[in-house]
């Protein structure tokens, strides 16, 4: 940028008594102000029950919705993989074994849909209030968990129907939730502002979404992927996520502790490059958006 | 003497344009771009048809505490880029801006509403949106309903609610809002004239209780009744400030000479047209300049030209007119008289006769110019000047129509059967 920068004046301000802000060019790719955030907490809830409750209201069928999804995509996935190309469930009736993993399957592709638009989906918002703008990709990630809450429901319900017994394992459900969410946040911050400058980003999304479940053990058990890919395998964080599922709910076996930490590190590396690419692209959101 | 509340220095903010008018690209332009970038280089052509323009330029200002300071100037002049810069929403170029105390800042009414929510769960949701705690809206919340005067209508979706009770409900959640400092951009447009007395009432209240406001508006009679000072920004940087009258008459100064200004070349200007406009001025039926025109009296309005070549052809012309709010009240051009025009020389004027007159209510209007020649993107000039029409008595009743009423005069006449 050119011109003279920021001189340091402001005598007669700087000991009056409250807080000065000064609004100055933007430097530096860092500096997320998480206090800022914090202080915004009550927009981040209301935003997110804004999107629930308009979600069910305009809706017909509410939240039955939140159950046909995955139990429709159940029975499809049940006839054309269970059914017809036999694929292997670890012993687990396929219906109930592939319902485990379409849960968070859905909820992480509905929060990375919804957060990948959200900031175009603001624009009006964006261009007319200052609020960090981090907020509006978070609280898109959120509305998810209502459907998943309800889908849930029908889960616990297959359970008795099928006899699988409900396990201690369970507690650790809500940290691959967790995980689940924070997958789909770091990819949405990347998206929802590659988004402002490229409305290439919504074209991408369907296809990403599609091509990223087939590359998760959902119709599948990753027990049928060989060996020596594995570890590449591996990096996907949502294949953790629904390991981690089937391991909490239904009590599949096999070593999870590997798979879960290489997860966590791949959506660690994802959500900070994410905030950092955020953090630089902010400033302009205004602006082109 | 009291204390700062708001100092800027030297603040600057430019914007990009690109050869067209979309702000987003796509990314195969991107990658179109710079794949063509070497290229261009060895042929010497200059990287891309970017253009930058200043939107703001070497403003300095200084606000004390409790002061209710005005902005005027023509729309485009840059006032709302300042609130915007002041508001947070945007970064400067350059320079900085030291801002005392919490912002709030009521850009535009109801930004956030959702159609679908009821009264009751927008007031929260809007309260959020303008940085307020839940814990505030609660205790605010009578008051805010009680001021909108929508008791009744509370758990209606607002999708239902009139365009009056929709801004009041807005300005109401705003104007709750008890920040140190209040930027207000034109929001007292919208809405009927008695609801905008009871808003220009409370933002003096707001006054009286020590915060300061900085209020963009186009409506001089507002501004000479809230602000004692005002600032006065054209293209970009501060023309006059100091007490309101002085800014006032400064403001009207320009607006008469408006139409008689010459376009500033480089301002605004897109596209690669061979061709652009230079200036804008009004003639009346017997062809002598005016400043202004009457609701429907027959006139002309003048567009002078210049042009790179002096055989041009395909060459089309228009003018746009916006009310100030921004709104287009309707737009003449050349394509819809069914003209081309064939150039023979480089420099000349086009006349854009009105035998019936602009039939529109008497206010200050806008003007925008519009001219290129085949193939290329014309020469535009958002806001080129203003246009003055002014009171005739058109229904020959003594009645004409206010803003809440519209813009268009038309000879009616009610038949009852």
């Amino acid at each position: 940028m050119t011109g003279s920068g920021p001189v340091a004046t402001a005598k007669s301000i700087a000991r009056s008594g409250p807080s000065v802000f000064r609004v100055e060019p933007s430097r530096g790719w860092f500096g997320f102000n998480f206090r800022e955030l914090w202080e915004y907490r009550d927009l981040l809830f209301f935003l997110t029950w804004r999107d629930i409750k308009v979600r069910y209201r305009q809706t017909a069928l509410g939240a039955a919705w939140a159950v046909l999804q995955p139990l429709l995509t159940m029975v499809v996935f049940s006839v054309v993989f269970g059914q017809l190309a036999k694929l292997p469930s670890e012993g687990f009736p396929y219906p109930i074994f592939t319902y485990t993993a379409l849960l968070p399957w859905q909820l992480f592709a509905f929060a990375l849909t919804e957060s990948s638009t959200s900031l175009v989906g603001s624009q009006n918002l964006i261009s007319k209030v200052y609020f960090p703008r981090l907020i509006v990709p978070i609280a898109a990630t959120l509305p998810g968990l209502v459907d998943f809450a309800i889908a849930f429901v029908v889960l616990v319900g297959m359970m008795l129907f099928y006899r699988v017994p409900l396990t201690i394992r369970v507690l650790v459900l809500p940290l691959f939730l967790l995980l689940a969410l924070a997958s789909a946040l770091a990819v949405g911050l990347w998206l929802s502002a590659l988004n402002v400058e490229y409305r290439d980003v919504r074209y991408v999304v369907p296809f990403l979404t599609q091509f990223w479940m087939y590359a998760t053990p959902i119709a599948y058990s990753a027990t049928i992927i060989p060996e020596k890919w594995r570890v590449l395998y591996g990096l996907n964080p949502i294949t953790g996520v629904v390991e981690g599922f089937r391991w909490a709910m239904l009590g599949t076996t096999g070593e999870l502790g590997g798979q879960v930490w290489v997860s966590s590190a791949m959506v660690l590396l994802m959500l900070v490059s994410g905030l950092i690419y955020f953090r630089r692209m902010e400033d302009t959101f205004a602006d082109v958006i | 003497m009291s204390e700062i509340a708001i100092r800027v220095e030297h603040l600057g903010k430019r914007y990009r344009i690109g050869g067209q008018q979309a702000r987003y690209r796509t990314l195969r332009e991107s990658l179109v771009a710079a794949a063509r970038a070497p290229w261009d280089q060895l042929r010497g052509v200059r990287p891309g048809k970017e253009r930058y323009i200043w939107a703001l330029r070497n403003v300095s200002l200084e606000v004390q505490q409790g002061d209710v300071v005005g902005i005027i100037g023509r729309n485009g002049a840059g006032k709302s880029t300042l609130l915007k810069i002041l508001s947070r929403i945007t970064k400067p170029t350059e320079g900085y801006a030291d801002l005392v105390g919490r912002v709030g800042s009521l850009l535009e009414v109801g930004t956030g509403f959702h159609p679908e929510l009821t009264g009751r769960e927008n007031i929260y949701l809007n309260g959020a949106i303008l940085g307020m705690k839940r814990g505030e809206i609660e205790r605010k919340f009578d008051e805010i309903v009680s001021f909108a005067e929508i008791e009744q209508f509370l758990d209606t979706p607002v999708k239902h609610y009139s365009s009056g009770m929709y801004v009041r409900l807005a300005f109401s959640v705003a104007a709750h809002l008890e920040p140190a400092i209040l930027l207000v951009d034109e929001v007292l447009a919208v809405g009927d004239s008695a609801f905008q007395k009871k808003c220009l009432g409370k933002m003096q209240d707001v006054a009286r209780l020590g915060r300061t406001v900085l209020f963009v508006t186009h409506n001089m009679a507002a501004v000479e009744n809230l602000c004692p000072e005002s600032i006065l920004i054209e293209r970009g940087s501060i023309a006059a400030s100091g007490r309101t009258e002085t800014v006032v008459a400064a403001y009207n100064a320009q607006i008469n000479k408006g139409l008689e200004a010459s376009v500033d070349q480089d301002l605004d200007w897109v596209g690669d047209s061979e061709i652009r406009c230079v200036g804008v001025r009004l003639l009346d039926a017997e062809r002598n300049p005016m400043s202004y025109l009457g609701s429907g009296q027959p006139g002309f309005i003048v567009l002078d030209f210049e042009a790179k070549k002096d055989d041009l052809v395909g060459v089309g012309v228009a003018v746009g007119i916006d009310t100030l709010n921004g709104t287009r009240v309707l737009t003449l051009w050349s394509e819809f008289s069914g003209q081309v025009f064939r150039l023979s020389a480089p420099r000349g004027s086009f006349l854009c006769a009105l035998p019936e007159g602009l039939r529109l209510r008497p206010d200050i209007y806008l003007l925008s110019t519009y001219i290129g020649n085949q193939y290329r993107s014309p020469h535009v000039v958002i806001n080129a000047a203003h246009l003055d029409i002014r009171e005739v008595d058109f229904y020959g009743t003594g009645r004409l129509p206010d803003r809440s009423q519209g813009s268009l005069l038309v000879p009616h006449e009610w038949i009852l059967r």
